[in-house]
């Protein structure tokens, strides 16, 4: 098996997170998932493995300290401090919201199919992958009450945009991309501060409350 | 066709109660004990055997014809399921429906036996058995459509070719994973019901035979050992390809795979907790899930 083979493996681990970010319910193993999946992305502009420049490599290690160690680890520390309430129920429960990030596979699959893409631009499985990514960062922001998880899953979007970009990352796109991980970076920095102002303001991270504001 | 079909079943009825004492035995290692004898099993069968059993006036026919029905359904199954690549099955288009209906009429004999009691105690058993293994029942079928789209072919001896762990097709992987969670679920096993419970609360399956005694619950044990024997026999038929070529050599590699997969069973119960029940659809459904995502990228490929 070479090397360029385990990209496929790697975009299904991806897809497999992206359902287990939807059937959980604990804030603390979705951070977890998060780490992962930020793991498993720092790989995909490796792909393929010949000829590597050093600033893609530079990229893939700034991913991986920021997505798989700087957010989970900002987060956790966000989760300790405001000691949630974790029985926040969602709009959408576990089960359809699995239900849903399937149908946005199966979209994704439809739309590979149809959109006028440059042969050979995206690996197999990449473009599928990137845009379920992208739908289940919106099923979480959409369908979840909790201020954190919906970080998350602007983080998961966030995930998906960037997998989209990987393979342009070669023709020197890399620069932007860090450049957009620096804005990903200080946007979940005010939101960990933001989720502390809320907890503060509403005894809950649980966003419904908003609905609570009067004059 | 006989001649290959007779190692098959004949393995499957001596060597399924091995099955239990494998996982009681893993399970005993893990907690620091010796465990009991690898022939306890038997011995407990053969005890319940030489009993007499005893009916409650409230039960009918409904409830003594349960354990036999429900053994022979599931031993009906068995001849179905190949085992090790050697061929002998009846092999007609569509046998998986077939396998998986035999085990559905298997278990809805024990529900009315269980119903029939009269007791609203193994009722409640019953209607958590039923609703739980029908939920795994669609990542079953989930599953068998998985491999026969990849594997083109109809038959439970053509789809069960250890094709799942192919490094060409990584999504099959999740097959063999789908499997083994319906394979906890279907057999009562840790993490969605404990065997060994007798805390009348969480109890799903063993609430259902309270009433049965004597022969007839050693057909209900050497029943749940068979379905044990072919649940573990898929999962092997899934995931172990044919290694050496010599068919009995493959016979005896898919024979160790049973048992590899009944100490899995073992392992998985000595490192977890059983689940909430409110938590056990979740975990069927993400069983579903996963094997729908597995059946969809395998029909886009």
């Amino acid at each position: 098996m070479t090397v360029a083979a385990l990209f496929e493996p790697l975009m299904i681990a991806l897809i497999l997170t992206n359902l287990a970010l939807l059937v959980t319910s604990r804030t603390g193993v979705l951070i977890r998932l998060m780490a992962l999946q930020g793991a498993i992305l720092a790989f995909a502009p490796l792909f393929p493995p010949a000829g590597v420049p050093t600033h893609l490599a530079l990229l893939c290690l700034a991913v991986f300290a920021i997505k798989a160690v700087a957010f989970p680890r900002l987060l956790s520390r966000t989760l300790r401090r405001i000691d949630a309430d974790s029985r926040i129920e969602p709009y959408l429960g576990e089960g359809l919201s699995a239900a849903a990030g399937i149908g946005g596979l199966l979209f994704s699959l439809w739309l590979e199919g149809r959109l006028p893409v440059p042969p050979g631009l995206f690996a197999p499985l990449l473009f599928p992958a990137a845009l379920t990514t992208i739908f289940t960062g919106l099923i979480l922001v959409v369908t979840r009450k909790n201020a954190l998880t919906q970080v998350i899953g602007y983080l998961a979007a966030e995930n998906g945009i960037f997998l989209f970009g990987a393979p342009l990352s070669r023709q020197g796109s890399a620069w932007l991309e860090l450049s957009i991980l620096l804005d990903v970076f200080v946007g979940v920095f005010v939101m960990g501060i933001a989720i502390h102002h809320i907890n503060k303001t509403f005894e809950s991270i649980d966003v419904g409350r908003f609905c609570t504001l009067r004059d | 066709m006989a001649a290959m079909f007779l190692p098959r079943i004949l393995a499957a009825l001596v060597l399924a109660p091995l099955l239990f004492a494998v996982i009681n035995r893993v399970k005993a290692i893990f907690a620091g004990r010796q465990g009991k004898r690898l022939s306890q099993p038997y011995r407990d069968l053969l005890k319940l055997a030489r009993k007499g059993a005893v009916y409650s006036r409230t039960t009918t026919w409904i409830f003594k014809a349960g354990p036999v029905v429900s053994l022979a359904a599931i031993a009906a199954a068995l001849a179905l399921v190949p085992l090790g690549h050697l061929g002998g099955t009846a092999g007609f288009t569509g046998d998986f429906i077939l396998a998986v209906y035999l085990l559905a009429l298997a278990r809805a004999a024990v529900v009315l036996a269980a119903l029939d009691t009269g007791s609203s105690f193994e009722g409640m058993g019953a209607s958590r058995e039923a609703a739980f293994s029908a939920l795994a029942e669609p990542a079953l079928f989930l599953c068998f459509l998985v491999l026969a789209a990849s594997t083109h072919g109809s038959t439970l001896d053509a789809v069960l070719r250890g094709t799942a762990l192919s490094p060409t097709e990584p999504e099959l992987a999740l097959v063999p994973i789908t499997l083994f969670i319906v394979l906890l679920a279907e057999n009562s096993r840790i993490p969605v019901d404990d065997p060994n419970t007798h805390l009348e609360l969480t109890m799903i399956h063993e609430v259902m035979v309270l009433d049965h005694s004597g022969p007839d619950l050693a057909f209900i044990q050497y029943g749940a050992a068979l379905k044990l024997w072919l649940f573990c026999a898929v999962l092997t038929g899934a995931a172990l390809p044919p290694l050496f070529g010599n068919p009995w050599l493959d016979f005896a590699a898919s024979v160790a795979g049973v048992f590899a997969c009944a100490a899995l069973v073992g392992v998985v119960e000595s490192v977890m907790a059983r689940l909430r029940l409110p938590r056990v659809p979740k975990l069927l459904a993400l069983a579903c899930a996963c094997a729908a995502i597995a059946l969809i990228l395998t029909l886009w490929r």
